[in-house]
């Protein structure tokens, strides 16, 4: 088992070290298995599969530094990587989550010496983060791109390393450049600066030693002013880059797929999740080094481009559990059975489960209690269903562990019994009970028994509940018809629904028609055009140009939006919507932006290239400065696509001609994933990098010859005047804080304007209001690739909703009003988050109050506020509540 | 001649991205094979301790 959250949580033989496999020794877990489950003669076995698409997600490998001699790694027991370090700080980890050094050990520990070295691991005072280790690097290691993860990582390990060790912990992080450009990554900086105190120093430390008597690790770095620092710290963690395993490029070789040199696949940006062969696509850390979110965005997108490609054979092969028809229980007297489980030794181990099971068969109602090992087994989930069916029972309780994870699994048990699934009530007496309670099993096991009779008290009256069909629209409305938004249309529209996109302009395109080129080289105007002839020859698609959105109703499955086009307002009907709205260019207010035609923004300088522009020939020398708007008190975020963009934008000044001078000066240079390869590329055609602080911006002053740009030189550290022709400013992207549309459809903006995701790891493409999504710009600066990439992760996540389209039901556990005891007060429909409860319009309650069952999610604010008692949560209704109250009381 | 489609599709690898590959398209009406060569599915990500920005559990 590799840790103690696997799923499946079931042991595996490792092959390679089993006695047994390989000496045909030992044996004993045969002997000691109570189940049985070992079978040493399971062999290999060749299954062939014949499938339309393949999506490659084989993820990496975290690079091993064990051949740097300088950080000495594998000889310093304190020197460990950052995926140690996130199991060290992991409550299941070897440490339980306890942030100890670890003791020098013998070279052949015995087992009483090993004891009395562990009693001497201390706590650390000091922990170093090395960023860099195994990215960013071709000296030491062939990895040249940036692993685009670490410097997040880092700043996460040394934050949680201070709230587990406390604030005293001195937690340093030695950096190149600090590369935060996602979504609320620079306030998470800027806070672990600031609010945690962690020190970030910009060096790279040359070489590791060892206090052979203290273990204590001493280093030796140069400073930003250039001086030579010594320092000793108790552990130092080494961020390790992401790798691709020679498996994975042996699998690439193997399935014909072209890679880039680091090993990642190569995709085009326009495509950013297809393979260079047919059918088969890409997703996560081996379609480019990413972060949780975006390998989300790619497991979206890889699925909806793999799906396209084999629309028309879509729902061909998927099958269909056949439903069993439910059994009537209103009305019967209860028949419970109550079922208590070991989860191994868990709860078990702990918890007397026997005694608790005995004691569970004399309470009210209860004809059966059992006991299991693990109650979510498949083979005790199928003697479940056939013991509520032997015994007759109508409702059923589980002893065991979190409803979170388990209770739609048990529900699910029952449904196949023929059981209503609200007829099911489940207590967690492990996280509750056998977990913090282990020093104490008598009291645990009463606290068993007394959480047992609570719910058995509960379950006594619950009630089948019904959950309403939703019916959905099959039309799909997209605001914003820029790359993300076209995207989105495109699949959606190839899966065969209608998709309506709504353009304020009057043409398509968004923003990428004023960008020349993406990062990889693709002309995007030629692409771009390419697209936009694709979306207005589909006949499933409508592009309404010059149109507004001026009010949207309704909910999931049944929108109704009004639309204004040229003054004339029409109605448009869809189940779902995708807000694709985009982010625009900063006016700068600062470097005299506006007061000479030789200072530009990025974008008029892409207009330059692509008109082929003459005065660039004549450029002798260039200036870009980064960061305009961006990552500043006002705005504080960066803009993602900067750096990349002017570093791109300076090697072709270099290319048109290599005379001509060119300069960056930046703040950090955020080339994440293999874009650092560009930045290799522009430091070696002659691009000079200059560093500036925030505090000491860069001066312009124009002049009539030239422009002079004042700044102090951070490896000099003097003032530097550089003389240029041409000034292009990195303008920060800036979201269209479009709060209207944002209420429109219930949906949050962030402190900046951009529109707020469900979940920020695991719902990037969509939003907390069902049957809405996001894409694009709107949701955080991107640049081509990943617009596009996020634009398909929206469609295939509006298809997940759009194929239910038989199957979509209302949650059974909704507020519901008792009309006869309704005064009309209004307080429910005034507090609800959700606009669920309303007025009767009309008929014999007219004016009192109704929920919308659609609408409602069950959160039970109205049924806490009823001052008439008249609102009721269905399966948590106050008898069930006062009856566990009240069954607590009693003694066991 | 043009060869039939198969309405399905293999992901390979059961990490964060598999896994949701797999899902989207389980949901979309395609029939999925996920293939992991270790003996558990969660990846890397199921290692981790706590993800950035929001020091969510990992698991």
């Amino acid at each position: 088992m590799e840790y103690p959250q696997a799923v499946p949580l079931k042991y595996a033989i490792n092959p390679d070290v089993c006695l047994k496999l390989t000496k045909d020794k030992c044996g004993t877990c045969e002997t000691v298995c109570p189940a049985d489950a070992i079978d040493y003669t399971m062999t290999e076995e060749v299954l062939t599969i014949t499938a339309g698409s393949i999506i490659l997600a084989p993820g990496f490998k975290p690079f091993d530094p064990s051949k740097f001699d300088n950080y000495q790694y594998a000889n310093f027991a304190n020197v460990v990587t950052s995926m140690e370090f996130e199991r060290i700080l992991s409550a299941t980890g070897p440490t339980m989550g306890h942030v100890t050094t670890f003791p020098k050990l013998p070279a052949q520990p015995k087992k009483k010496k090993d004891k009395l070295l562990a009693q001497k691991r201390k706590d650390p005072k000091k922990i170093a983060w090395f960023q860099c280790v195994g990215s960013r690097d071709v000296n030491k290691c062939d990895n040249p791109y940036c692993s685009s993860v670490c410097c997040m990582y880092a700043v996460k390990e040394a934050i949680i390393a201070k709230e587990h060790a406390g604030k005293d912990l001195d937690c340093a992080i030695f950096f190149m450049d600090m590369r935060t450009p996602g979504k609320e990554f620079e306030k998470y900086y800027e806070t672990a600066k600031h609010k945690h105190g962690i020190n970030f120093i910009r060096s790279r430390v040359h070489s590791v030693t060892e206090d052979p008597e203290t273990g204590d690790l001493l280093i030796q770095y140069v400073d930003e002013m250039g001086q030579i620092v010594k320092d000793t710290y108790d552990m130092i963690v080494l961020s390790v880059g992401l790798e691709i395993s020679r498996e994975t490029r042996d699998l690439a070789k193997k399935l014909d797929i072209d890679l880039t040199e680091s090993g990642f696949a190569k995709t085009a940006s326009f495509e950013p999740v297809t393979t260079s062969r047919d059918g088969i696509y890409v997703s996560g850390v081996f379609n480019n080094p990413k972060d949780i979110p975006e390998s989300v965005l790619d497991a979206s997108a890889a699925a909806s481009a793999a799906g396209d490609a084999l629309a028309e054979v879509r729902n061909t092969l998927t099958k269909e559990f056949p439903a069993v028809p439910e059994t009537n229980v209103v009305g019967d007297r209860p028949n419970i059975g109550v079922f208590i489980c070991d989860c191994g030794s868990n709860i078990a181990g702990v918890v007397d489960c026997p005694n608790v099971t005995e004691y569970a068969a004399t309470l009210p109602y209860v004809t059966v209690a059992e006991e299991t090992t693990y109650a979510c087994s498949q083979d005790a989930q199928d003697k479940m269903v056939e013991i509520i069916k032997e015994k007759g029972l109508n409702r059923i309780v589980v002893a065991a562990c979190t409803p979170k994870t388990h209770e739609p699994l048990f529900q699910e048990t029952l449904k196949n019994a023929g059981l209503n699934k609200y007829l099911f009530e489940m207590t967690n007496i492990r996280n509750h009970n056998s977990w913090v309670h282990k020093n104490n099993p008598d009291i645990a096991t009463d606290k068993a028994k007394d959480l047992v009779r609570m719910a058995v008290a509960k379950a006594a009256l619950a009630q089948p509940l019904k959950e309403e069909k939703i019916n959905v629209n099959a039309s799909v409305m997209v605001v914003g018809g820029g790359l993300a938004g076209m995207t989105a249309a495109r699949s959606l529209a190839s899966q065969g629904y209608e998709t309506h996109i709504i353009e304020k302009k009057d043409c398509l395109g968004g923003e990428a028609l004023k960008l020349w080129k993406t990062a990889q080289g693709e002309n995007v105007q030629q692409e771009l055009d390419a697209l936009i002839k694709e979306i207005t020859s589909n006949d499933k698609i409508v592009v309404h140009t010059n149109t507004t959105l001026e009010g949207v109703d309704g909910f999931v499955g049944n929108f109704t939006s009004q639309l204004k086009t040229n003054g004339k307002t029409t109605a448009l009907e869809h189940g779902v919507a995708v807000l694709a709205t985009g982010a625009k260019a900063l006016e700068p207010t600062e470097y005299s932006f506006g007061k000479d035609d030789r200072i530009l923004r990025t974008l008029d300088l892409d207009r330059m290239f692509k008109e082929n522009d003459p005065k660039l020939d004549t450029v002798q020398s260039a200036v870009f400065i980064q960061c305009v708007g961006s990552r500043e008190p006002q705005r504080p975020y960066c803009s993602r696509v900067c750096c990349t963009h002017s570093v791109d934008n300076a090697i072709a000044l270099k290319e048109k001609n290599p005379e001509t001078d060119v300069f960056i000066l930046y703040r950090d240079i955020r080339t994440y994933g293999e874009r650092e390869l560009l930045y290799k590329e522009a430091r070696e055609k002659g691009v000079i990098f200059i560093r500036y602080d925030v505090e000491n911006k860069p001066e312009v002053v124009v002049e009539k010859e030239s422009l002079k740009i004042t700044l102090t030189d951070h490896v000099l550290n003097k003032p530097v005047t550089i003389h240029a022709d041409l000034l292009t400013l990195a303008a920060a992207l800036v979201p269209r804080k479009d709060e209207r549309l944002a209420n429109f459809f219930k949906v949050p903006l962030n402190d900046e304007g951009f529109f707020v995701e469900k979940h920020a790891k695991l719902g990037p493409a969509e939003f907390a209001t069902d049957g809405v999504f996001i894409a694009g710009s709107a949701h955080y600066p991107k640049p081509v690739n990943e617009a596009i990439t996020q634009g398909r992760a929206a469609a295939s996540r509006a298809l997940t909703l759009l194929a239910k389209k038989d199957s979509l039901f209302t949650s059974g556990t909704i507020a519901s009003v008792d009309v006869e005891k309704c005064s009309a007060c209004g307080v429910c429909v005034s507090i609800c988050p959700y606009n669920a409860p309303s007025f009767m319009a009309e008929g014999r309650f007219a004016g009192r109050a109704d929920v919308n069952a659609v609408l409602c999610k069950g959160c039970g604010l109205c049924v806490a506020s009823c001052r008439s008692g008249a609102i009721h949560l269905r399966g948590f209704d106050t008898n069930q509540i006062l009856s566990q109250i009240f069954a607590l009381d009693e003694v066991s | 001649m043009e060869s039939k489609k198969t309405g399905s599709v293999v992901v390979i690898g059961g990490g964060i991205s598999g896994m949701l590959s797999a899902l989207d398209l389980a949901n979309s009406g395609f029939y999925v094979y996920l293939v992991e060569k270790g003996p558990s599915i969660g990846g890397v990500m199921a290692q981790l301790d706590k993800t950035f920005p929001t020091n969510d559990c990992a698991m």
